[in-house]
């Protein structure tokens, strides 16, 4: 069959049926529905109705469609892709993880043992003094972050009312400020790519709150002035806010609290090997220095003799981010990976993401334009510049190599960005061969430039036209009058 | 180590190739004082069978799987079928990221758009975002939706909106400079105080959000409240605790609301201890340019053919920064796809048939209690699957443990959230219990000390 899958609702035809269940003892007559006839729905207009196989074809259908880790190479600059462990999924699927949150605490002391031990991993290999799993991904654990600073500032009799944020930070750290009270203040990268002391300094009056810094950054390089740029920080009353979204490089190397950070998220699904989903759930755990523990969000889990607790309120606490405790079975698959890896392994994540990221660039440099010099932590951004093709060009076109494209034109800082992240979890060999695709397409853009122009051409879909989808929104299906 | 596929030799072909003798190298830009800490306090590395075993041993430890449970409030135990256990399973669907790029993304971006739409169904609204975390955030999402699309900066959150999606509205807007207030409920209906939120009601008030059903299980009079909301120009927010009321109620959409946040856990997805779950928002065609999380658009692509992709995304963190509707970023994209192939597995008919079970099970319980004289169901009418129990003579907890030690989890003790409430249990059926069990929790409740 060519082509895309139909729509579920296109496939739908009266009288399918793709549940089962035991119809329950009693009828509506002898159990009337308590409540007024008047707000009981008559059924679901053209919702689907398919047999069981058919799901399962459409699926499978729409599942073919789709690019993955399990698939292939994806080196998407900042998401870091690597390889999801497959016992991990065996292990979250456990019934005995089938709990309710709220059950009586006694009734779930081994999963809330997971969370404790998650903690106390997350807490040694970063050098925190505590840490919340509770935010839900990146952008949700840089919010529940902002929000201790703030109750932290508060606290000590002044919120202040900006952060500094470098521009080459992800869009969701100005954003996560914004909702928890602050202004933004961009400051610039200096020219090896890495924020300047004397750039904090100038930009550090008493009405600053704290500095966002993603380290390593989005350019892959190690923000090397974090230890002195603490202290400048520190000395005038801010803090140190560190996004550990690239933690990758760091795992086993270097811990965060050590450089001076105050507050750290983590990434999960990034660092931690839990899958991405297509888009989550990811989770955002927080880590905070000793002075910020008692404002960290609730619930808190405590040990009582041989008993873990749930402390569902605190003092000082910025409150409540999200339901329950969090997304658990997430924590699960982060603390399976984190004792696979144990005091062996754990520190070979780091190097070989690294190893990795170097050898990529070292042979792709004279290949692509790289706009920083400096040295390359787990993912490099190339550029563009003077390249006989664009980035989105040389992106689509990979498509028809079967390799999925690298990040583009993040972060904002470089024209025309590369960002390429290989991780830990790929071979030298799929490295070569991507040098090699990307070489090969580098020469087509001079002997067969429409072969870019016009990528992808083996894709289930061409390009996409996203201004027409965004001038006429179409977001949901509809069945067509008189059809 | 199984997880990474360097060899030793190619290490040392790579660090040739860069020059270096010793891959720490590339660490030195590093503080080198703090690099390379000692990791031997670290536990070692677990083989994959004694990395199950070990799980195994934490949920092991979990012995609320022995227990007949009837805790809902927020978190309920509907059936899977296998379909969305084993199709979601896939690594197409386990493993990818964002759809960034359309072309090699589109199994996800059809399943989004599919549920979109299902979710507007469900909904009566017109457009659904994407997913964002779960209930509790959706709700915080949906109010700041309001606010931002009205211009006022009051939000009035019922009384009967459940505790814990209060608590996070209020964090969410601590440092906001909005204003909160709350509009009490009916002491013998459930249902909220009609006269407190006239009262309350003014031209600044953004919009009033209630949940139902509420956190009581009872069912609100959404038109009503929807029609005096309008009456000041305010918006109407309903709050889904319990999405399989869905489709056993006339949709929300149909009675005057405006903006439908709140949890679909109860569509594919386990209880897992709370999490992962899924947050839903849905709205009339005014919001659209006001909403915050991933969108997904129907588009054509070079050749004329149908496709998908992300849209709207103006809206968003990457092109917005701090200006951005919302900070979120990476959503619940793959629980939403599990509520999809949840809602077409059970279909029109099934989902239907499903909800009403829901209801009637709780109908028996409400039933078979009431010639009881030392309990009461505190609301006996416009529940959906929740009730409240009041036990007249003596203290809940006791009541509790006594139930307990028969092996039953007979709700959840409402002292916990409201000291008012300090005698009472919420129970809640799905129909994962039949009538053995709601017989047992009965003579329970009848087997007096």
């Amino acid at each position: 069959m060519n082509g895309l899958p139909k729509l579920i609702f296109e496939t739908s035809r009266e009288g399918k049926t793709g549940y089962s269940f035991r119809e329950p003892d009693w009828s509506e007559g002898d159990v009337p529905p308590a409540v007024d006839p008047a707000k009981l729905r008559e059924g679901i207009d053209d919702f689907p109705q398919l047999s069981e196989v058919e799901i399962v074809r459409h699926y499978t259908a729409l599942s073919r469609l789709n690019y993955s880790v399990d698939g292939n190479f994806y080196p998407l600059g900042s998401c870091t892709m690597k390889y999801n462990p497959k016992v991990n999924e065996k292990i979250a699927a456990l019934d005995g993880f089938q709990v309710h949150p709220y059950a009586p605490v006694d009734t779930v002391q081994g999963s809330l043992e997971v969370i404790r031990l998650l903690e106390e991993w997350l807490t040694r290999v970063t050098g925190m003094a505590a840490f919340t799993l509770t935010p839900a991904a990146g952008a949700h654990g840089e919010f529940t972050g902002i929000l201790i600073v703030r109750k932290y500032l508060v606290s000590r009799g002044d919120p202040r009312k900006i952060v500094l944020i470098p521009d080459s930070a992800h869009g969701t750290n100005p954003a996560s400020a914004h909702f928890a009270g602050y202004d933004i203040r961009e400051i610039p990268s200096g020219p090896g790519g890495i924020i300047e002391l004397e750039t904090v300094e100038k930009n550090l009056g008493k009405d600053v709150a704290a500095l966002m810094m993603t380290n390593p950054n989005t350019l892959g390089i190690f923000e090397r002035n974090i230890g002195p740029i603490a202290d400048a920080l520190h000395r005038n009353g801010s803090l140190l806010y560190m996004d550990g979204a690239n933690m990758n490089a760091l795992l086993g190397i270097v811990r965060p609290g050590e450089l001076g950070a105050d507050v750290l998220h983590l990434n999960l699904h990034k660092t931690f090997s839990t899958p991405h989903g297509g888009g989550g759930p990811g989770s955002g755990p927080v880590g905070v220095s000793a002075p910020l523990v008692p404002f960290l969000p609730v619930p808190r889990i405590r040990r009582s003799g041989d008993l873990l607790e749930v402390a569902d309120s605190g003092a000082g606490s910025i409150g409540r981010v999200k339901n329950f405790y969090g997304q658990f079975l997430v924590m699960v698959r982060a603390l399976a990976y984190l004792m696979s890896l144990g005091s062996e392994h754990i520190r070979r994540v780091a190097e070989d993401a690294v190893l990795n990221a170097n050898y990529l660039r070292k042979r792709l440099e004279g290949v692509l334009d790289l706009p920083y010099p400096s040295p390359t932590m787990h993912e490099v951004v190339f550029s563009d510049k003077g390249l006989p093709a664009k980035t989105l060009d040389i992106a689509k076109r990979l498509l028809d190599y079967g390799v999925h494209p690298f990040t583009i034109y993040f972060p904002l800082i470089v024209p025309g960005a590369m960002m390429i992240e290989p991780t830990e979890t790929e071979s030298k060999e799929t490295i070569d061969e991507f040098v090699e695709i990307i070489k090969k397409i580098i020469g087509e853009a001079g002997t067969d430039p429409a072969a870019l122009a016009q990528a992808p051409r083996r894709t289930p879909v061409r390009r996409l036209d996203e201004t027409q989808a965004a001038r006429r929104p179409v977001l949901r299906w509809q069945r067509r009058s008189g059809a | 180590m199984r997880y990474l596929p360097l060899t030793d030799a190619e290490r040392g072909e790579m660090c040739s190739t860069l020059g270096i003798s010793d891959v720490r190298e590339l660490f030195g830009c590093i503080a080198p004082e703090r690099c390379f800490y000692p990791l031997d306090d670290f536990p070692p590395a677990l083989s994959e069978s004694e990395l199950i075993q070990r799980f195994r041993g934490f949920a092991l430890r979990n012995s609320y799987p022995e227990f007949l449970s009837f805790l809902g409030a927020g978190a309920y135990p509907h059936f899977i079928p296998e379909v969305v256990n084993s199709l979601s399973a896939k690594g197409e669907f386990l493993t990818p990221y964002t759809p960034y790029q359309p072309e090699v993304s589109q199994g996800n971006l059809q399943a989004m758009f599919e549920y979109q739409t299902m979710m507007t169904m469900l909904t009566g609204m017109d457009v659904s975002n994407a997913s964002l975390y779960d209930g509790g955030t959706a709700a915080a999402e949906g109010a700041l939706l309001t606010i931002r699309k009205s211009g006022k900066p009051r939000i009035l959150i019922s009384s009967s909106l459940h505790p814990e999606y209060a608590e996070i509205i209020r964090t969410y807007v601590q440092n906001l400079h909005y204003e909160l207030l709350t509009v009490g409920s009916d002491r013998s209906s459930g249902k909220v105080d009609i006269t407190d939120l006239e009262r309350k009601l003014d031209e600044r008030t953004a919009a009033f959000l209630f949940q139902s059903p509420n956190f009581f299980g009872v069912i609100e009079d959404n038109g009503i409240l929807a029609e005096a909301v309008h009456r000041r120009n305010g918006y109407a927010v309903q709050v889904v605790a319990e999405a399989m009321s869905l489709p056993f109620l006339v949709p929300p959409g149909r009675c005057g609301v405006d903006v439908v946040a709140g949890e679909a856990q109860s569509f594919g997805l386990p209880l897992s201890f709370g999490g992962p779950y899924l947050g839903f928002l849905a709205a009339r065609d005014g919001f659209l340019r006001q909403m915050p999380g991933r969108i997904v658009g129907e588009t054509r692509d070079a050749d004329g053919k149908r496709g998908y992709v992300l849209t709207l995304s103006t809206r968003e963190q990457h092109i917005k920064r701090e200006k951005a509707t919302s900070n979120i970023c990476t959503n619940q994209a793959w629980c939403a796809i599990r509520a999809a192939m949840y809602l077409a597995t059970m279909g029109k008919v099934g989902l239907t048939k499903i909800s009403r079970i829901n209801h009637q099970n709780a109908a028996y319980f409400v039933r078979r209690v009431s010639p009881f004289s030392h309990v009461r169901v505190r609301y006996g009418r416009d529940f959906f699957n929740e009730v409240v129990l009041e036990i007249l003579h003596g203290e809940s907890v006791d009541f509790y443990e006594r139930l307990r030690k028969k092996g039953i989890l007979a709700g959840i003790p409402l002292g916990r959230f409201f000291a008012d409430f300090g005698n009472a249990l919420l129970i809640s059926f799905t129909e994962m219990h039949d009538r053995e069990m709601i017989d047992r929790l009965v003579a329970a409740i009848g087997d007096r000390p």
